[in-house]
């Protein structure tokens, strides 16, 4: 078994009234304060454009969803270290809606993505919502197929490495698709040749309604990293610090060393997606209690705990989203779907 | 010029595309020392070393994921399937992935990678070495297929290939490899993908075909030319895109079709090609359409007299082309 890693936290004191350059040397990672609160607010646009999407869902809107609400601390605390580093590459997975939205998109593109309207930033309608491209942000998703952009994720990361780029990829996709023989192909290919990919594993224990001890035999994915002789480490994926800085070091570890795998342990607060109902197999306080430990409640308490933000600052941030998610919501709903002629383009390149 | 084998051929292009472009590179099961098991790759190691020349663990799946995730970062990725019966491993990221991506990424991603990939039979392979395999890429948009069979065409297709943006089927009769030989020229040269090769021109009825079968298609042509028939033999080459014009203006010409392959005759290339001349040259037609194929078995099988009982050879052929040429 690898070490397990410890659970990072904020040391910083709650010394009242101190200022933010005060604070800042007590923050972990060489991170500052308008780093967390930059990223409470992305965090607070995400779930708002979440809900929203439900919401738009059930009005016929929206003919798909999947939500990444309860998985926003593990999708941004990794996204913060990858910017910080600022040489890496994104293979998200269906799930990771707050990631490819506080990567850079605006609300109106992802709701253009998620109503299949034109200028759609990741395949203009062609695909379910945010999966495509989106190069601009450094972040490619092919497909639904789980566990597909794994081997490709470790290709891209030996193309990199072969060009001498110095880029760390970052590979994300759920429990349920650590069960794919792809899975272990790409791990195993990945540790031969040491290459830079950070596998990040968002465990919320279901594969839809299939059980964590239905999938597995054993209680972390972190664990099987020894097989491919390198490191794995569990985490809290609840934690937004403990996450950023896991991935910190991961993305490190991973240029001079190579893989590691970081399995972050969340909740999916929702069924998995908008065509599943969620209360035919899980028993009905298990969301309850696991909304408990919502990121963005947490995130913004442990921020106005530690005197980065107020409570005045965290309802404007509330307020803002859903100003923005209302104004990207109107802009959507009127624009143009693609044009038919799209059908036949672009089937081929050149 | 020189007279040349097509294996020898396929490694002669892919040298030169390596030689001449630093983001080529070939993985797949021993195509480092050992040189790949029909040695398509032998000698290249020595010459581009370990990083460009990958020997990969034995699993077909991440040797396409692989590539294709290393092509998204702009390296023209050349991965060996050992044997094309080892491809349906690898077939989500061939079909599913690269076919769907310039597609699904509304451009953004292109795909400079060709799946090299010997296939067909009549070597004693059975049903797990034989297998014919295009018609599943054929059905596939935004794959392109290409199945030469000469030693000129394999290596100016191979060069085009390596040079696409797009995802390459490149389908290599295992059986042709030593089998034909041809002359090769000394220079650098690349053949047009997509474009078919009327290998006989002749007036009375065109003969489409592809691969090994061509092969069989140009003796059964010679044979029953003493007879009179003469047979125009086009040369498909390419299987996706389809060179529908070539197909279309030598039936026009003829106004007769037989289409021969080794693959399976039920919803096989000949299907589609017979749909295409029925459906923009049906008024040319003086006689029904005709296919020589493959049975609809799993396979040739491995008993001598099963597999020749299988192929679509020379007598087959050039029975069939005499009936309907008297028809």
């Amino acid at each position: 078994m690898p070490p397990r890693k410890p659970r990072a936290r904020v040391n910083a004191s709650n010394n009242g009234g101190a200022t933010v350059a005060e604070a800042a040397p007590q923050l972990p990672g060489g991170l500052t304060a308008d780093d967390l609160t930059d990223f409470y607010r992305r965090m607070v646009l995400c779930r708002t454009i979440d809900e929203r999407i439900w919401a738009l869902n059930r009005q016929g809107k929206v003919p798909i969803a999947a939500s990444s609400q309860g998985h926003e601390a593990a999708q941004l605390g990794s996204l913060l270290a990858a910017e910080k580093d600022g040489n890496c590459f994104l293979f998200p997975y269906y799930r990771d809606l707050a990631l490819k939205f506080a990567a850079g998109l605006t609300a109106e593109q992802v709701m253009r993505s998620f109503m299949g309207k034109a200028g759609d930033p990741y395949s203009n309608g062609r695909q379910f919502p945010l999966q495509g491209a989106d190069l601009p942000h450094n972040i490619i998703q092919i497909s639904n197929v789980v566990a597909a952009g794994l081997t490709q994720s470790v290709g891209y990361a030996m193309a990199c490495k072969m060009r001498d780029e110095g880029t760390v990829t970052l590979v994300y996709f759920g429990d349920g698709a650590s069960s794919q023989g792809e899975t272990h192909e790409a791990m195993n290919f990945a540790g031969v040749h040491r290459l830079p990919v950070v596998f990040i594993c968002e465990n919320n224990r279901y594969a839809i309604s299939v059980p964590q001890r239905k999938q597995m035999s054993i209680e972390e994915v972190a664990s099987r990293a020894a097989g491919y002789g390198f490191p794995g480490f569990t985490i809290d994926g609840m934690d937004f610090i403990g996450c950023y800085e896991a991935s910190r070091e991961a993305i490190s570890s991973a240029r001079e060393q190579g893989p590691v795998l970081l399995e972050m342990n969340v909740e999916r607060f929702t069924s998995h997606t908008t065509d599943d109902d969620d209360r035919r197999y899980r028993p009905a306080n298990e969301v309850e209690q696991a909304r408990l430990r919502d990121p963005v409640v947490t995130f913004g308490a442990l921020l106005m705990e530690h005197g980065v933000m107020t409570q005045e600052e965290i309802d404007e941030a509330a307020a803002n989203a859903l100003a923005a998610v209302d104004a990207a919501t109107d802009a959507a709903d009127v624009a143009s779907p693609p044009d038919v002629s799209t059908l036949h383009a672009l089937v081929y390149s050149g | 010029m020189a007279v040349k084998s097509v294996i020898e051929a396929v490694r002669e292009a892919l040298r030169e595309e390596m030689q001449r472009d630093p983001t080529v590179f070939v993985m797949g099961e021993d195509v480092g020392a050992r040189g790949g098991v029909f040695l398509a790759t032998q000698g290249l190691l020595e010459e581009f070393g370990e990083d460009r020349i990958i020997d990969t663990p034995l699993a077909e799946a991440s040797i396409v994921g692989i590539a294709l995730g290393a092509a998204f970062r702009g390296q023209r990725a050349v991965p060996e399937i050992q044997f094309s019966d080892f491809v349906w491993p690898s077939i989500n990221q061939l079909i599913g992935e690269a076919a769907r991506t310039c597609y699904g990424t509304n451009g953004a991603v292109e795909v400079p990678m060709t799946v090299r990939i010997p296939y067909g039979g009549g070597i004693r392979g059975g049903l797990f070495h034989s297998q014919n395999v295009e018609t599943h890429f054929f059905h596939t948009p935004g794959l392109k297929v290409v199945t030469p069979c000469t030693p000129y065409d394999a290596k100016g297709l191979l060069k085009s290939a390596i040079r696409d943006n797009n995802p390459v089927v490149f389908l290599e009769h295992k059986k042709t490899y030593r089998l034909v030989r041809g002359e090769v020229p000394d220079g650098e040269y690349t053949l047009p993908i997509g474009k078919a090769d009327i290998k006989r021109p002749g007036s009375n009825v065109t003969v489409v075909s592809y691969g090994l079968t061509l092969h069989y298609c140009l003796e059964a042509a010679q044979e029953v030319a003493a007879e009179g028939v003469d047979a125009e033999v086009v040369d498909l080459r390419t299987l996706s895109p389809l060179d529908k014009e070539t197909i279309l203006s030598s039936v026009q010409k003829t106004g007769k079709l037989l289409i021969a392959h080794e693959d399976n005759v039920t919803g096989g290339i000949g299907a589609e090609i017979a749909a295409l001349v029925a459906d923009e040259a049906f008024e040319y037609l003086d006689g029904p359409i005709v296919r020589v194929c493959g049975p609809d078995v799993p396979t040739m099988p491995f008993a001598q007299t099963l597999e020749d009982a299988y192929i679509p050879d020379t007598p087959k052929i050039a029975a069939a082309l005499r009936r309907l040429a008297a028809y």
